[in-house]
């Protein structure tokens, strides 16, 4: 079985705040890491191989620096890698990101029988790019996938939603985004780590991709953000302490003027 | 192609029952409405959509294009967003819609790849630009660590998420009326390639934490599992409902449904107290549009604080149990 893992290299989101004076973000020295969703896809691919054997490919879409997040990915067990990467991919947003990748799979060797992604980045939180390539690509897709058994035609797929859950069964092949109540991603090995330094890394640009120029990058993205500013705080707050019996009275008796008591 | 001067709202059904959000949205759509002089309708796939009417048009719909096929009882991605993009290539929209659930989040994106069409997630804060006549999504990125307008302005129809709670829902009145334009698309030609096998509720009556107008939510602070009591007494007197943070649920001490926060709830109540909960960034992402906050932590710097409205700092153990009593004694 093919299995086709894409992930993101994310700055680690908790630590990248907002200059309140110039909205500019401050992102130096803020680590990137591998977006944490997309470990669980990666996790659920691995887990699909121990039981049915096949080929572990991960994909980035990202600058050059994101081959750092395919070595990881190679050390926790995934068998050949490749990054998109060409300046003239820079400032897509989710439509222009969603057809460059799906460009990529198209190109692969190997028929796919499975393309996993994590279930949203938490850089921008979107969810978006799953779908996308699955429909660009032409394959079905279920979202939020929690589990994922073989079946004789395709899978079948335990899906979270909002008050429970689905089960789905789906041909091959097949597109899902994981969550991570499906999984935890096993420790890197030692001899993995090793090899995945030394692994050989393809670069696919927009020579060996060929996309319709129009489509990629900041002039193929329909959304363009406008502006960015840091989240409002609030101004009359009042902050009490002292006795608890105290504090209580007063909360209570300025709650009972704003009328919420 | 000039796109018709319309705002759709995808009014998201299953088995004839529409989601809570669809009336969230309307509601915020009339505004959008009312600044842009474009028509509200809502667009309503269904396997029979005639009992559902009245309720979109008591919401603000003016106008509902209504598609029945017995195939779309349920969600599914493939027969959806072929409904609902080819009524799009048809109609041309300005502006579509849709809440930032399990099926939303599924068909909004496919269907902008469908077309060539802007899609912004998880907006909370929707306007209109008269004088660009662009529509302008404002989100959190980063986990909230900053707010981005997108705008889409190329590039038609453009396409808007928003989660359950982020708009307030408000009914126009119990007996609007509008137009309803029938819709018949052909899903023959689609290839069913998944089938849905069961579909489970789990949380049938636990806790209703969107529909609450009180909700008390205890953190790591709150120390143990047992400890929830005195949360759970508050909520009581308040008669509301009991959250959670995440630490408390990764440590088992309640269960997820209680989870408020970018992996939890998103939820909108008239009061949210927080106690024994330090802040972090993606708790406050389901929790920051509440009415009001109290945060109740022994910590003066927990930044829970930079988005309260009233702070009560000092130990919980002693003020949540005393906020229950006055609470009591003055309902008695
Ligand atoms: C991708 C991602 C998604 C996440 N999603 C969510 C989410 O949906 N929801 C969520 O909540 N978190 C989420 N988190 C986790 C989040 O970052 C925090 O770790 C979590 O919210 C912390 O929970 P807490 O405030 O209860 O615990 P802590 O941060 O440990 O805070 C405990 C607080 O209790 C106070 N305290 C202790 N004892 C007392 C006392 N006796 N009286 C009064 N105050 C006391 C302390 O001063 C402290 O401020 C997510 C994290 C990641 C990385």
């Amino acid at each position: 079985m093919n299995i086709v893992v894409c992930i993101k290299q994310v700055p680690d989101s908790d630590k990248v705040t907002i200059d309140r004076e110039t909205n500019r973000l401050n992102r130096a020295g803020v680590p990137s890491i591998i977006n944490p969703f997309d470990e669980n896809a990666l996790e659920m691919a691995l887990q699909l191989k121990d039981k049915h054997g096949g080929k572990i490919t991960v994909i980035s879409m990202g600058p050059p620096q994101a081959e750092e997040a395919l070595r990881t990915a190679l050390s926790h067990g995934a068998d050949e890698a490749i990054l998109i990467s060409d300046r003239k991919f820079g400032g897509a947003d989710t439509w222009a990101t969603s057809y460059t990748i799906t460009l990529a799979l198209k190109k692969l060797a190997d028929p796919v029988d499975l393309i996993l992604f994590g279930k949203q980045a938490i850089d921008g939180d979107t969810a978006q790019v799953g779908p996308g390539v699955a429909h660009f690509f032409g394959v079905p897709m279920i979202t939020y996938a929690k589990s994922c058994e073989v079946t004789e035609n395709g899978f079948r797929v335990q899906q979270v939603t909002d008050h429970g859950y689905n089960v789905w069964d789906v041909e091959k092949p097949a597109a899902l985004t994981v969550v991570k109540e499906a999984n935890q991603l096993r420790m890197p090995s030692l001899k993995k780590k090793m090899a995945a330094k030394k692994a050989e890394i393809p670069v696919w640009g927009a020579e060996q991709l060929q996309p319709d120029e129009t489509k990629i990058g900041l002039s193929g993205s329909p959304t363009k953000v406008n502006k960015v500013f840091a989240p409002p705080v609030k101004l009359n707050k009042e902050i009490l302490s002292g006795e608890p019996a105290d504090m209580v009275k007063e909360l209570i008796y300025k709650l009972r003027e704003k009328k919420v008591l | 192609m000039s796109a018709k001067k319309e705002i759709w709202v995808f009014a998201e059904q299953e088995n004839g029952k529409l989601a809570g959000v669809v009336f969230e949205l309307l509601s915020e759509g009339r505004k959008l409405a009312a600044k842009s002089g474009y028509t509200l309708c809502a667009v309503l796939p269904s396997a029979g959509g005639k009992p559902m009417h009245q309720e979109l048009f008591n919401y603000g719909a003016k106008k509902i294009y209504n598609v029945e096929d017995p195939r779309l009882q349920t969600y599914q991605n493939d027969y959806f967003s072929k409904v609902v993009y080819s009524l799009i290539e048809k109609e041309n929209p300005e502006i579509v819609l849709y809440g930032a659930s399990t099926i939303g989040r599924s068909l909004a994106p496919t269907v902008a790849v469908m077309g060539w069409a802007g899609l912004t997630a998880d907006c909370t804060e929707l306007d209109f630009d008269t004088e660009r006549q662009i529509l302008l999504q404002t989100r959190p990125a980063f986990g909230g660590n900053i707010m981005a307008t997108i705008i889409c302005p190329d590039h038609r129809p453009q396409m808007s998420t928003v989660r359950s709670n982020v708009f307030k829902k408000e009914r126009v009145s119990e007996n609007e009326t509008g137009e309803v334009v029938e819709v018949k698309i052909d899903l023959s030609g689609v290839k069913e390639r998944m089938k849905r096998v069961e579909s489970v509720v789990e949380e049938v009556n636990t806790v209703d934490l969107k529909a609450a107008d009180y909700i008390v939510s205890g953190g790591r602070g709150v120390g143990s599992p047992e400890n929830f009591k005195v949360i759970e007494g508050l909520a009581g007197a308040l008669g509301g409902a009991v959250g959670a943070s995440r630490a408390t649920v990764d440590a088992g001490w309640i269960s997820h449904h209680h989870q408020v926060g970018q992996t939890g709830k998103t939820v909108c109540p008239l009061v949210y107290v927080a106690c024994g909960i330090s802040g972090a960034i993606q708790h406050l992402a389901g929790m920051q549009s509440a009415d009001l906050i109290i945060a109740i932590n022994k910590d003066p710097d927990a930044p829970i604080f930079d988005v309260a409205d009233f702070g009560l700092i000092g130990d919980l153990h002693k003020i949540v149990p005393e906020f229950t009593k006055q609470i009591n004694a003055l309902r008695s």
